[in-house]
């Protein structure tokens, strides 16, 4: 059915009695439980999360009161959310793997009187620091298993106060009518949720979201996607998340789509093949994970099979994305394509558990070239979003049609996008956050006077897409002495979709040019040296090696070739690199534990090499020290070269001059 | 979980009880002359040294071997001989030092094969799987499914065991033998060859298999720091004979223990 976005209802908890109306026998969630698919439809739900509302407003939760919920994508969490929203109370999910310290940040800045929790571990862990989270009252948990013998005064299952709810509701009609009239008091702009962000720049930030924001940003790409109550998603992505709270939750509330919750986060991937579902999501990180598994299951297949797979995948990457996209495709590639997917891209797909997905995203991170086009051309319609808690998710979304994989889109319905001075991303959006809870400075510093977001992202609209390219951070992006924009990360990132390259530094901030300091893959480029003959008795040796200085001379070059398309882009291609001695490792400080290079601590090590990747010399020589994976230390010195690189001339440049 | 037949025994009371057993393989002595008791809802440890007869005495407990001397009373009931089957169908199973597992089979066909005994309807029905016979797969099924949950074992249900990591082998095993839903579990080295962490989690599902379904639970042992963990009551065995018995903290002061564990001159 279609979807009148002016039409729908201003809460949630009232979107899902519609639902309740409109789809009552359609599936609303499934969870696999001992084995076997469990189905609640949309009336079961609503009939559940009225009794668990009840049960709830016996215990004391209360409109305005903050509800915490912690654990893994299972129905009864999900039917808390519901709960809390339908009492008017904030529910505040909290990631399940977070620390117990990090737990009682949240639950104590949040004010949260009453937690749902999954199981025991979530239990012992928000015990552990209960006596500093003075307001918590009471806890409610969904596994009972481990906690028989836990003192009951502060914790009842959840199951008990559904049911305490249900019988309150059946035994007293006054009951009922209260909850009625507490839902039909839900206002738009109520708080329907707060969303904490993750930290990984300083202490976590809530999010608060409204009901009614909430709804019209989900109704916009609802429709943009043209999601049904047909749809089938599988919440396999942490509940506290802004992207499982969306896509899942406010996506499916909207649209009326079933979501299937994994058996436990190990069984991921084989549920996601029996549920089938057809909307999906993954960050890049996943997608090379399944790549890289069915890559090493065909090294294994026969020789047959591994010939049939490589021919085949040479005709998907050829036409594969054409006829996605509804481009011309002569006869004989669209039959050799059907081909292909007779024999190999529809039983892939079927493994993977993509066989119906009409809708694919992906975001987070930047995502290789040939990875984006792997999925694509096997028939899977991925496309990228960008977005952030802030905007409720979208900010940009590619429609079908118009995929790239360096860009994320234009800016969604109704969401209005500007570029400031410094580059950087700024939205207004019809989901927007109303603030950060509790926390009116950091609210008032991310929002700029005329009502627009700031993102803390730096990017800008490509000229021939139209649509919006991230770069980097705002505050890691600098400029080169000629005023042209220098973006790190952008640039290391083009380089770091080679295999042969692991890591790349790239210099220039304050500079006259760019130069990058290179790290080879010892795998791929080891391989590469076994076929060719290539002798080498350490890292330092191949890295050394003349010949691995063309290979990667030949990637700087592509990269290079890649920028000069790019306007604002071009004036920072690398003119100097040189392939680093040793490889950067975290024992030595130069990467944090997450694999992330320490770019002022890397500067500092290396400045020798990066005086003379600038003063023109050939070669430097440098002294490292290094500590072993056993704790001694010990120091290496090399000779590194330095490769010069010729700048690619733009080719609209190259047009004029002809 | 109770075993079928055989009268009720509350928690605490004698559940098993071992009297001055011997057992020798020609002149070998396995075992002399050794006593003690389990007690219903207890995990009992037996230690020792290399040798000393643990297996031998696990062996008997179950009917693998006959002892030449000694009584055994299980449930109240004194047995003369007693074939391992008989043992399993009065509520006795067991994991083994060694992996036994079928290597080819699924981590949930081998625990279903746990519940053979269970099955009551003939091998006819079976063949058929129909009507009483379906619903009876269904029913151990989910007996099987609630094991595979109480573990945590649901992403390699499917997997054949041959393919899984050790530590997971023995986790299924140990579901095997729980699908017998015994009254009493002998496990002979249940954390032999595990990392530190799959000793953990081998530990947390010893008690929670001890206290949610109140089985009561023998165990072999090496490792003392598990031992002191695990278990109520422990038993030391030394050359075949028994040289304490008693608390944890009992039998870590005991003077003879501590010369077994660390060696004398003779």
């Amino acid at each position: 059915m279609a979807l009148d976005a002016g039409g729908l209802p201003n809460t949630f908890t009232k979107l899902l009695i519609r639902n309740a109306e409109l789809y009552g026998s359609r599936p609303a969630m499934r969870h696999k439980d001992l084995g076997i698919w469990q189905t609640w439809t949309w009336a079961q739900t609503l009939e559940n999360v009225r009794a668990y509302a009840a049960g709830l407003n016996r215990l004391g939760l209360k409109r305005g009161d903050t509800f915490a919920i912690v654990g893994a994508n299972r129905p009864r969490l999900y039917w808390s959310v519901m709960a809390a929203q339908m009492l008017g109370a904030i529910p505040v999910p909290v990631y399940a793997d977070a620390v117990a310290e990090e737990l009682r940040f949240v639950l104590a800045h949040a004010d949260v009187r009453f937690a749902a929790v999954e199981d025991q571990e979530q239990v012992d862990k928000i015990q552990s620091v209960q006596d500093r989270l003075p307001k918590l009252e009471r806890m409610i948990y969904d596994e009972t298993r481990g906690l028989r013998d836990y003192d009951h005064a502060r914790l009842n299952s959840m199951e008990s106060v559904i049911d305490d709810g249900r019988k309150a509701l059946a035994g007293d009609a006054s009951v009922a009518i209260w909850l009625d009239a507490e839902i039909a008091s839900g206002q738009g702009s109520d708080a329907s949720i707060i969303l904490y962000t993750s930290g990984t720049t300083g202490a976590s930030k809530g999010v608060v979201l409204t009901n009614e924001r909430s709804i019209a940003a989900a109704a916009d790409t609802v429709i943009f996607d043209h999601l049904t109550e047909t749809d089938v998603a599988l919440a396999y992505l942490p509940l506290a998340w802004v992207g499982d709270h969306y896509l899942n939750f406010a996506q499916g509330m909207v649209a009326g789509f079933c979501m299937a919750c994994p058996e436990n986060a190990d069984t991921a991937m084989s549920d996601l093949r029996e549920i089938g579902p057809t909307f999906y999501f993954a960050p890049p990180r996943t997608l090379e994970l399944l790549l890289t598994r069915v890559m090493i299951r065909m090294e294994d297949a026969s020789l047959i099979k591994r010939k049939m797979f490589h021919y085949f995948l040479g005709i998907a990457r050829r036409y594969g994305e054409a006829i996605l996209d509804r481009r011309p495709v002569p006869l004989g590639g669209r039959l050799l394509y059907w081909l292909g997917d007779v024999l190999l891209y529809g039983p892939l797909k079927n493994v993977l558990g993509f066989s119906r997905v009409r809708t694919a995203y992906t975001a987070g991170e930047a995502i290789g070239p040939d990875l984006f086009a792997f999925y694509r051309s096997i028939g899977l319609n991925l496309k990228q979003l960008y977005g952030q808690t802030e905007a409720f998710l979208y900010v940009t979304a590619q429609p079908n049609g118009a995929i790239y994989s360096d860009t994320v889109g234009p800016a969604c319905p109704n969401v209005d996008i500007k570029i400031s001075e410094d580059g950087e991303v700024l939205f207004k959006s019809p989901g927007m956050f109303t603030g950060y809870f509790k926390d009116d400075a950091k609210t008032a510093e991310v929002m700029t006077p005329d009502g627009y977001v700031k993102t803390g992202d730096a990017g800008f609209f490509d000229e021939k897409t139209g649509q919006l390219k991230i770069i980097d951070r705002a505050k890691d992006v600098g400029r080169l002495d000629d005023g042209t924009l220098f973006a790190p990360k952008y640039i290391e990132n083009k380089l770091k979709f080679y295999p042969n390259i692991r890591e790349v530094v790239a210099l220039g901030d304050k500079c006259g040019f760019v130069t990058a300091m290179v790290n080879i893959d010892l795998t791929a480029v080891g391989s590469w040296a076994e076929r060719h003959n290539v002798v080498y008795a350490s890292y330092q040796e191949l890295a050394g090696h003349p010949l691995v200085y063309e290979i990667i001379a030949k990637h700087v070059d592509d990269v290079n070739r890649s920028l000069s398309q790019d306007k604002m882009m071009a004036g920072a291609q690398i003119r100097r690199f040189l392939i680093l001695h040793k490889e950067l490792d975290a024992d030595d400080g130069e990467l944090t534990r997450t694999q992330k290079v320490r770019r002022g601590f890397v500067a500092e090590r290396y400045a020798a090499l990066i005086t003379a990747l600038y003063d023109g010399s050939n070669a430097a020589d440098i002294s490292t020290q290094v500590t072993f994976e056993d704790g001694r230390k010990g120091a290496i010195s090399a000779r590194v070269k330095i490769r010069d690189m010729q700048p690619v001339t733009p080719s609209a440049v190259l047009e004029n001059a002809a | 979980m109770r075993a079928p037949g055989g009268p009720d025994i509350a928690v605490g009371d004698m559940l098993l009880s071992v009297e001055n057993v011997s057992l020798a393989f020609g002149g070998v002595k396995a075992v002399s002359d050794v006593s003690f008791d389990i007690r219903k809802g207890e995990i009992r440890a037996i230690i020792g040294p290399n040798g000393a007869g643990k297996t031998s005495m696990l062996n008997v407990i179950n009917g693998f071997y006959q002892p030449q001397h000694g009584r055994i009373t299980f449930k109240g009931a004194t047995r003369a001989k007693m074939r391992p089957y008989e043992a399993a169908e009065g509520g006795i199973a067991r994991t083994f030092q060694n992996v036994a597992l079928f290597r080819g089979m699924t981590a949930l066909d081998n625990i279903m094969a746990g519940r053979t005994l269970k099955m009551r309807k003939n091998f006819v029905w079976q063949v058929l799987r129909h009507g009483p016979a379906m619903r009876e797969e269904v029913e151990h099924r989910r007996a099987v499914e609630a094991i595979i949950d109480f573990l945590k074992i649901q992403e390699i249900r499917r997997t054949p065991v041959g393919r899984l990591p050790y530590g997971l082998q023995k986790r299924v095993e140990l579901g095997r033998a729980l699908a017998m839903e015994p009254e009493l579990l002998l496990l002979d080295e249940p954390m032999a060859g595990m990392n530190l962490e799959e000793k953990e989690d081998m530990s947390r599902f010893i008690l929670d298999v001890n206290d949610h379904f109140g089985t009561t639970i023998a165990l072999i042992e090496h490792d003392m720091g598990v031992v002191m963990d695990l278990s109520d009551r422990v038993v030391v065995l030394d050359h075949g004979i028994k040289i304490a018995d008693g608390t944890p903290a009992e039998v870590m002061k005991d003077q003879a223990v501590i010369d077994a564990y660390l060696g004398v001159a003779h």
